[in-house]
């Protein structure tokens, strides 16, 4: 059999590229190692009756123009916006989050005033910033050590981008980039809560906690997002994460590409310095004209392909690109809606994310337990039930619960993770949510843990990183993943990167897939079909 | 108060005076303000216009911002803070002032109410308590956020005087831009001749608790002329004559605007004649000064008259046919100028050389259709409509 | 009365370097200074502590060479007790790492040779990425605008020097450029105690952890700096830190420069929107068309000043500087001669045993707590004069991380981190407890008392990657000017930061004379 691409791998991103592939009239199959599709974008009945979307768990980052060239919501997918939230403080109370901005504000002068008002000058200057980084999500980033034309020109445009902005707002942009978003946010407010609740933005995912510099950048990673235009808004794909996935996979076959489960790659092969195919697991050999690896670069580079093919300093680069996991996960079927008491009766707070941690410093103190290599004591989670708004996972009063939870090592002291720790893990979640909650632990039916040690061996993430590699500026843009191949193009020709190790980065957001599409269509200009296809990217 | 955190299950709140525009809101059609309920028609936009222009209207006032400043150093305060100079303003008078950041670019218009020699009221559209509050250091001064306890009312037309007169209140000899008191129901009525509405009218301020009995002490004295409670689509129109400006309908505060270029500086909205110099450093003096020394002012702010008669909403402004100069920011048919009336962006130096006449491309939707219309206009003095009654005192009977 | 063409408001490093070179331009200027003794960091502290009157500062690794030459400080009486200073990492154990010449060209002690080699490298390649930084030291921090007047032939000059260092490097640059120092030595180095003094010089005088992004530009900026004329090198004037001030005092005199000392700035005259003098605590005025200040960022504008005088936004802007020292300073007198387990007294002794405990000891001071185990750079002044085994000696030592607003209040917080540091200095060096005659420390508060620092911030605001360049302190006054006209800015708080560096000042100087308007 013989193909125009194998891709390595049926997770978000994968998907995306095959599906552009495939549109574009490239003959594409997609391999998956688990019986199952979606990487870490996954709906999975784990207990009867209950659907988990046991990996990522929100969906907002999801590119809209990706949803809209795939036709996914013909396919099924449908995303279905947060109702509210809250941050429960240790005195008893909570900081609610409301759609309705003078609910909102109101909430806030509950604990400043002052924060209340100050909140709208934050909320435009981060949309400024944002602003500014959208365009750059759907961009191959410039190369700024060559001098290619294609990278000059890139380059001029960013800088013209630059130029449209006056001189204090750049001024103001590099500081928001190298700043931690502690500092970033004594700056607009006082009141403890609400900066704890502005700063889980800039900590999900990564290995940094609040206060250290580079962290209100990764805020702005996340408010990257909309739902329908609401620039910052989250919300839940219905029927899980899985949908998305799903109606990838839907989309990817009526464009004429396969996806084969159960089997993964070997090996990438290589010939004469270019990528010709895919060893399976067993032996069976895929031929195909390109290779995309929707694995992260580790993977792809250190277990996957011949070393003697790479040359040694892109490997030693390879080794050195940051992938510390930082984060577990909970899923847990409940038996009924938990009960918190500080919450008014009928509040609509549940029908978004959860925060547990009211202050920066409990932030900050559960990352210096990642930096000491245990998991934290008091762990930061963003916890929500999807069920509260989706009927479809979970049977009627009952419901689904996704607990993300910071920080958790890759390593326990430098050993890898036993079931005992991960149990400890487990209960100290639990056991958090139940200090607000009681009865909660009799509310549970089952509950999935899972440490960087699950994500790995399950989803394939080396480490565990969420994002595939930390998201800091030494792996940000030109330098993602690696200097000098940040194009999606490898050293190995016709071997691609289409995974969140390559720009722009992680999150269910579809962007790096779709961008290396895009390459490997303008890399291929030879038939006018392909012309063609590369003007629908 | 019943517990602060049920806010939720009403996120707009009602005013002081709900109770009574809502029995008069025959129509229920309503907006949000600030976080509070306001009428936009009661019964009849036009008919409520002509109240204003013709009898006496009554207008619901309370989402209004309003800020108390206080303390020993509550002129230097105010003087570093807004544009026109304080100390000039005496007790029990208001004056109409705004305020920049830095840049010289305008957070705000507003009124600013003497109520003693260190007590003021400084009323606006939109919130500003972190720059408020932010300004307040190296100056011994409070700053409160008094809007949820002063209810304010706005009576405005021609028998106003006559109307409060027969409520009780002589305000013959009040000046427009002075306030007087009044007792009231054992509280106190404060009365401002201030208004929005370019006629004779003034504005009531009075403790919430009392605010029902005076709408109905108001609705009876002004029975005999047919007082009437408007919505603001009547005021809107009436503001446009006038040729106010309104924050966020006319121009976008600095701090709130996410595109740089939407900022305006008081050159750019025709609100120059404010600023003082000579009083001292304010906030936006140097950017200011600048912008006065190199005339780098890039905007004019113009009053138009527009041929036809379809109001002129958001029109996008030429120079000849296809040379973009500017936007149309409020815009009306005006029922007593009988003309298609405009307040405008327009970038300099068209407000003074449009060589190919300012053409407005107004869209008119008629039966489902937009009608695209290529109007003249004519840049024209503000305010469109002025008479005299509005600053004579003693004041008229009607 | 004499009359000046400029005012100068700070005699530390920086103020007098501002004023020799403005004198050095045909300006008659006076300098105010505060203290008894002109010199800001680089003099010691109250008299009343006897035996102790040892300065903040207490090694020279950033003088600026202009200001060295322009104010022929050799002639003035300054003169190096020690040059190339070498750094001994100390283990508790006695297997100490001797790194000597500048920025540890060489490595003694039991170093495996795969450690020693990747060193090498990474030196190397440190002191490249330096040297190209080393130009913007010298210049005003250009402004982002165009047509804003910037230096085009020094920023070309800079911008070429970055890409001379080749694509790869240049790449490498770009990568390394915002990264942590933890995970830069982790990725190349194994050993301990070499990682550990590294990590801890990174971080010296910072609000930052090792495993802090942007730590590794901070280490380059400091490798820029110089010593005796070698890079990245550390160096003992000749009697102590304060002859450098003596000697900068000296010279600023003989060029004719009006000295006075004890004279404390309490705001600067505003008229018309001008700085056109200063009033003094004491009531006295001196007037000037130019007035400069050497005094912080955070101190001339919102005390000297005054809010009243400047923009809301502005006044945010100068609050927003951040300025938290993390660094306590340690003084003792010691009867006789400390052992720190055989290590050569005559070198910078660094107690950073590895990585993590320079990163646990910062992270302390985040919640405003006292580190168990702090890390220190101990200098023994005595020991580079010849003092003899017997004799009493002097030890000085900044350790880290100390924090500047102590949860328990400063006095508890000052008994704890004296406690913990002695515990440390024990550890390292048995017996030195019982050889204490006096003792000091001064946390970041006292700091901020003594020499008027913002937050006991040697930098009078944290040299981050925020505050760097044409972000420091802030954008609307890196280029030294400020909006009242008439108004410099010239304190370590400036471009290019502190460190008896006498840089900023220097660079205002020029600024102010280039003709630019204030």
């Amino acid at each position: 059999m013989s193909y125009d691409a194998a891709i390595i791998g049926a997770g978000h991103n994968g998907l995306v590229a095959a599906c552009y592939l495939a549109r574009a009239g490239l003959k594409v199959v997609v391999v998956e190692k688990n019986d199952w599709i979606g990487g870490a974008a996954v709906s999975r009945e784990l207990h009867p009756g209950f659907t988990y979307s046991n990996c990522s768990y929100v969906c907002s980052l999801f590119r809209p123009e990706i949803m809209r060239d795939l036709e996914l919501p013909k396919y099924g997918l449908q995303v279905l916006p947060y109702e509210g939230g809250a941050v429960f403080t240790r005195d008893g109370g909570y900081l609610a989050i409301f759609r309705d901005h003078d609910a909102n504000r109101r909430e806030f002068a509950r604990y400043s005033p002052r924060d209340a008002e100050a909140y709208d000058r934050y909320s435009r200057d981060i949309m400024r910033h944002c602003r500014f980084i959208r365009p750059l999500l759907m961009r191959t980033p410039p190369d700024p050590a060559t001098f290619r034309p294609r990278d000059l020109a890139e380059l001029a445009w960013l800088g013209r981008k630059v130029g449209e902005m006056s001189e204090s707002q750049i001024c103001d942009m590099i500081r928001f980039w190298t700043m931690s978003i502690s500092d970033f946010l004594d700056e607009y407010f006082e009141s403890p809560v609400i900066k704890a609740y502005l700063a889980v933005s800039a900590i999900i995912g990564t290995a940094l906690g609040p206060m250290s510099p580079g962290s209100a950048y990764v805020l702005l990673h996340h408010y990257m997002g909309d739902v329908d235009g609401n620039v910052g808004a989250w919300g839940f794909a219905r029927g899980g994460m899985g949908a998305i996935t799903q109606a990838l996979t839907a989309s990817l076959r009526a464009s004429g590409g396969e996806v084969r489960t159960g089997k993964g790659v070997e090996q990438v092969l290589v010939r004469n310095g270019r990528a010709v195919g895919l060893r399976l697991d067993g032996g069976e050999e895929i031929v195909a004209k390109r290779v995309l690896s929707n694995m992260d670069v580790k993977r792809t580079f250190l277990k996957h392909v011949d070393r003697d093919e790479l040359p040694p300093d892109f490997t030693r680069r390879v080794e050195r690109f940051k992938t510390r996991g930082s984060s577990g996960k909970l899923n847990i079927a409940l038996d009924a809606a938990p009960h918190f008491p500080a919450l008014p009766e009928g509040a609509p707070m549940l029908k978004g994310d959860l925060h547990f941690t009211d202050s920066v410093e409990r932030m900050e103190r559960a990352y210096d337990d990642w930096k000491a290599g245990r998991f934290s004591r008091d762990p930061f989670q963003d916890t929500m039930m999807p069920t509260m708004i989706d009927p479809t996972m979970a049977p009627p009063g009952k419901h689904f619960m996704s607990c993300f939870i910071q920080y958790a090592p890759p390593k326990i002291d430098g050993r890898d993770w036993t079931d005992a720790d991960r149990d400890a893990f487990g209960q100290t979640v639990i056991d958090q949510i139940a200090e607000y909650s009681p009865g909660f632990k009799d509310r549970v039916l089952h509950a999935e843990i899972r440490t960087p040690r699950e994500l790995e061996a399950e989803v394939g993430l080396t480490e565990g990183n969420i994002f595939q590699g930390e998201l800091t500026f030494d792996q940000l843009l030109f330098n993602r993943p690696v200097p000098g191949y940040a194009q999606y193009k490898t050293p190995i020709r016709d071997l691609w990167l289409c995974g969140s190790s390559a720009h722009p980065g992680g999150g269910v957001m579809g962007a790096p897939g779709r961008n290396a599409a895009a390459e490997i269509l303008r890399d291929t200009r030879a038939s006018t079909e392909m012309r063609e296809a590369y003007a629908v990217v | 108060m019943k517990d602060l955190r049920h806010h939720f299950e009403t996120p707009l709140r009602t005013t002081a005076f709900h109770d009574r525009v809502a029995a008069a809101n025959v129509l229920n059609e309503w907006a949000p303000w600030a976080g509070y309920t306001t009428a936009t028609v009661l019964e009849d936009a036009e008919t409520e216009y002509t109240a204003i222009r013709n009898t006496a209207s009554l207008y619901d006032l309370c989402p209004m911002i309003k800020y108390r400043i206080t303390g020993p150093d509550a002129v230097d305060y105010l003087n570093r803070l807004t544009l026109r100079d304080v100390a000039r303003l005496p007790v029990d008078a208001v004056h109409y002032t705004a305020w920049c950041d830095d840049h010289g670019k305008l957070l705000d218009d507003g009124t600013l109410f003497r109520l003693g020699e260190a007590e003021f009221l400084l009323c606006c559209q939109e919130r500003h308590l972190p720059w408020l509050a932010d300004s307040t250091l190296g100056f011994d001064v409070a700053i409160r956020d008094a809007t949820d306890e002063i209810a304010g009312l706005s009576l405005q037309g021609p028998c106003t005087a006559a109307v409060l007169t027969e409520a009780g209140f002589d305000v013959s000899a009040l000046k427009p831009f002075r306030i007087a008191r009044y007792p009231f129901k054992g509280g106190t009525l404060t009365i401002s001749r201030t208004g929005f509405t370019g006629d004779l009218g003034y504005e009531l301020w009075i403790e919430p608790g009392l605010a029902l009995p005076l709408w109905d002490r108001l609705m009876e004295a002004g029975g005999y002329c047919g007082i009437r409670p408007v919505g603001s689509a009547a005021l809107n129109l009436a503001r446009i004559e006038a040729g106010f400006i309104t924050t966020n309908a006319d121009f976008v505060p600095a701090d709130q605007a996410v595109r740089e270029d939407r900022v305006r500086s008081p050159y750019e909205m025709a609100l120059d004649w404010m600023i003082d110099f000579g009083k001292g450093h304010f906030n936006g003096r140097r950017a200011l000064l600048k912008e006065h020394d190199t005339q780098s002012s890039e905007w004019a702010f113009v009053a138009l008259d527009i041929e036809g008669n379809v109001a002129a909403d958001h029109a996008i402004l030429y120079d000849g046919r296809d040379r973009e100069i500017g936007q149309v920011t409020s815009a009306a048919w005006s029922p007593v100028t009988k003309s298609s009336i405009a307040l405008a962006h327009m970038r300099r130096p068209y407000d003074t050389r449009a060589k190919g006449g300012i053409w407005a491309e107004i869209y008119a939707l008629r039966e489902l259709h937009y009608v695209k219309l290529m109007m003249k206009a004519e840049i024209v003095a503000r305010p469109f409509f002025a008479p005299p009654r509005r600053r004579a005192t003693p004041p008229g009977r009607f | 009365m004499q009359s000046f063409d400029a005012i100068v408001i700070g005699g530390g490093t920086n103020g007098m370097a501002c004023a020799a070179r403005l004198t050095k331009g045909g300006k008659r200027v006076l300098v105010l200074d505060a203290a008894d003794r002109p010199g800001g960091a680089a003099v010691g502290g109250d008299p009343a502590s006897g035996a102790l009157q040892m300065p903040l500062a207490h090694l020279l690794m950033m003088l600026d060479p202009r200001v060295h030459a322009g104010m022929d400080l050799d002639q003035h009486g300054f003169s190096y007790a020690a040059t190339d200073l070498t750094t001994t990492a100390l283990s508790a154990t006695g297997d100490h790492l001797v790194l000597e010449g500048p920025a540890g060209a060489s490595v003694s002690g039991s170093l495996s040779d795969a450690d020693r080699a990747a060193w090498a490298t990474l030196r190397k390649r440190l002191l490249t990425y330096a040297e190209a930084l080393v130009p913007f030291r010298a210049l005003t921090p250009p402004r982002i605008a165009r047509k804003a007047g910037n230096d085009m032939l020094g920023l070309a000059k800079i911008g070429l020097g970055l890409r001379r260092l080749g694509r790869e490097e240049f790449r490498e640059f770009l990568r390394l450029f915002l990264i942590n120092v933890a995970d830069f030595l982790e990725d190349d180095l194994t050993d301990d105690r070499l990682r550990g003094v590294l990590a801890f010089d990174a971080v010296l005088g910072s609000w930052l952890g090792p495993r802090s992004p942007n730590s590794l530009l901070v280490y380059l900026n400091r490798l820029a700096g110089e010593a005796a004329g070698t890079r990245a090198a550390l160096a003992l004037p000749k009697g102590g830190m304060g002859t450098v001030a003596d000697a900068m005092a000296r010279s600023t005199a003989a060029s004719g420069v009006t000295l006075q000392s004890g004279a404390r700035v309490e705001r600067i005259l505003i008229e018309d929107d001008r700085a056109t003098g200063v009033v003094l605590t004491s009531g006295e005025t001196y007037r000037a068309p130019t007035i400069v200040s050497a005094a912080g960022p955070k101190q001339t504008l919102l005390d000297l000043v005054g809010a009243r005088h400047l923009d809301t936004g502005f006044v945010r802007r100068t609050r927003n500087i951040r300025s938290r020292g993390g660094a306590a300073k340690l003084h003792l007198a010691l009867t006789a001669r400390p052992d720190f387990r055989g290590a050569d007294l005559a070198t910078r002794l660094m107690i950073a045993p590895d990585i993590n405990t320079v990163e646990n000891a910062f992270n302390a001071t985040k919640y405003g707590e006292v580190p168990e185990r702090p890390v220190m750079e101990i200098v023994i002044p005595t020991a580079h004069e010849g003092t003899g085994t017997d004799d009493p000696h002097l030890l000085s030592a900044i350790v880290q991380f100390a924090p500047h607003d102590p949860r328990d209040g400063l006095d508890k917080a000052r008994k704890q981190m004296l406690a913990n540091t002695l515990n440390v200095l024990e550890d390292h060096a048995p017996g030195i407890g019982g050889l204490i005659s006096e003792r000091e420390l001064l946390m970041p508060q006292d700091i901020e008392a003594r020499y008027g620092m913002a937050g006991g911030n040697w930098h009078h605001g944290e040299l981050s990657v925020e505050q760097m360049l044409f972000l420091r302190p802030f954008a609307d006054v890196a280029q030294y000017s400020t909006p009242i006209a008439g108004l410099w800015l010239a304190s370590a708080g400036s471009h290019p930061g502190g460190g008896i560096s006498g840089a900023a000042g220097w660079n205002a100087a020029e600024r102010i004379l280039s003709g630019v308007a204030a």
